[in-house]
């Protein structure tokens, strides 16, 4: 393991997502409501020195395991994130987050006159294009770039 | 089988080919009792007195009794009551709702929460599909098919939801487009790529005259807006190059016919309504017969149904 890594203690059992941007750190937090995880500790490293990235975040969730669902959530804010499940101390998977067909409840529309942004209600976004990360709203049919949505 | 109609972009051809088969119906006999005992409410959370007017016709003239309002000022949306609490409520005293909504997609969403039908009659500026469908109409019954027509668009091709959405329906008949407009009001690049996906073909024009629409079957006029330029220089430019006058149909195909939204206001000049080209106002009254079909295809009346009625006042 990495010494970087290394400044983050192991963790026995649970979920790291690695190689997160610095500044989409806590829109990660957020997506994944890690405010409200209560099953084991939860440690985060941020601005670490990464030679793929310069800096990157890293978090590391104990005795916590995500849905698939959940993680490719993370796709729209960082979909370079690496994801490792550890079972006793060993990485048992590695994988990359894949951006899921709907979107339900992620992020805001970006059309002040859709419906979804005057009536409370979830949000759901289709994915048009995987590669440009353009989606289009389900009500109002605007397609907007995932690169200038905001989280809900 | 009841269904709610909101978008026509995503309907297939055999169900645009079949609401107009019985649209059809209506226009032979439009006076009947189907409806009769049934309740229509229409929902108008923005005034549009024509598209009420000729929803309200045609439930009434099938036998249906209308509620509804048609000023937002009344309704407790001014309350802060919400869309879904609204057509919850309302879902309980109508068999169906036809509703007009300022917000874009409140008609897809109406639709998901309500307990009965919902007839999109037009949300914000995303989708009117009783008119695309009156359109189609139109055009069919002038020119005896949908099939491998000329359609030229004029006017306002950037805002004009009404020539997005028929250049969607048309996708299925293998249409040429014209698009012809002033430069700040063009037809949207999705448009054009959504027309390159699926191989339709178009040609855009700055110049509107004689000889740009002698190839035109269908003329589909819209109106030059003085609020949608930023440039103003712009519209004293062009807003007299986009009108049609009497004088410019001289080289036109013999079948080619005007067809316009309505309300015009000067887009297409008085002298035309005389020309035999001319058909909005017919193309006006086939929104009955479009809307009859519309309400009792959503309400899981069927084309044999219609065609076996019994209950037609001659
Ligand atoms: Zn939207």
């Amino acid at each position: 393991m990495k010494r970087e890594e290394l400044m983050v203690a192991a963790i026995k059992n649970g979920t790291v997502i690695d190689h997160i941007p610095c500044g989409k750190l806590f829109e990660v937090v957020s997506l994944l409501r890690l405010a409200e995880v209560q099953t084991g500790s939860i440690m985060i490293g941020c601005n670490l020195a990464s030679s793929k990235m310069g800096s990157k975040s890293i978090i590391k969730i104990a005795d916590k395991f995500f849905s698939d669902a959940e993680l490719n959530q993370l796709s729209v804010v960082a979909p370079n994130v690496t994801l490792c499940i550890i079972r006793d101390y060993e990485v048992v998977e590695k994988r990359r987050v894949s951006l899921p067909q709907a979107l339900k409840g992620i992020v805001r529309c970006g059309n002040p006159k859709c419906i979804t942004n005057n009536e409370p209600m979830d949000t759901h976004f289709h994915v048009v294009d995987v590669d440009k990360g353009v989606i289009s709203c389900h009500y109002c049919n605007k397609e907007q770039s995932l690169d200038s949505v905001k989280l809900v | 089988m009841a269904e709610s109609l909101v978008t026509i972009a995503t309907l297939t051809r055999e169900k645009i080919d079949y609401l107009l088969e019985m649209a059809q119906e209506f226009e032979k006999h439009p006076n009947r009792k189907l409806l009769d005992g049934r309740v229509v409410a229409t929902l108008f959370f923005e005034p549009s007195t024509r598209t009420r007017l000729s929803f309200e016709t045609a439930a009434s003239r099938l036998g249906a009794r209308v509620i509804g309002f048609t000023d937002p000022k009344v309704t407790s949306s001014t309350k802060g009551e919400t869309l879904k609490d609204t057509i919850m409520m309302v879902g309980n005293y109508a068999d169906i709702i036809v509703m007009r909504h300022y917000l874009e997609g409140a008609a897809r969403y109406a639709a998901e929460v309500s307990p009965v039908p919902v007839v999109n009659a037009g949300d914000g500026a995303n989708q009117h599909p009783t008119q695309t469908m009156l359109d189609l109409y139109s055009i069919k019954k002038t020119q005896g098919t949908l099939e491998n027509l000329n359609i030229y668009m004029v006017g306002d091709l950037k805002y004009g939801r009404t020539v997005h959405s028929l250049l969607q329906a048309m996708r299925h008949y293998n249409p040429t487009f014209h698009f012809i407009a002033p430069r700040e009001l063009a037809m949207p690049e999705e448009y054009k790529l959504y027309c390159d996906a699926r191989g339709i073909k178009y040609v855009e024009h700055e110049d509107f005259n004689e000889d740009v629409i002698s190839g035109a079957d269908i003329l589909y006029m819209t109106r030059v807006q003085r609020e949608r330029f930023t440039d103003l220089m712009e519209y004293e430019r062009v807003k007299d190059v986009y009108i049609l006058r009497e004088s410019m149909l001289g080289k036109a195909k013999e079948n080619m016919r005007i067809l316009h939204p309505l309300p015009r206001v000067n887009e297409i000049a008085y002298d035309v309504d005389a020309s035999p080209h001319a058909y909005y106002f017919e193309q006006a009254r086939n929104g009955l017969y479009a809307r009859e079909a519309i309400l009792c295809n959503a309400l899981g009346i069927t084309l044999e149904e219609v065609r076996a009625d019994q209950t037609i006042i001659l």
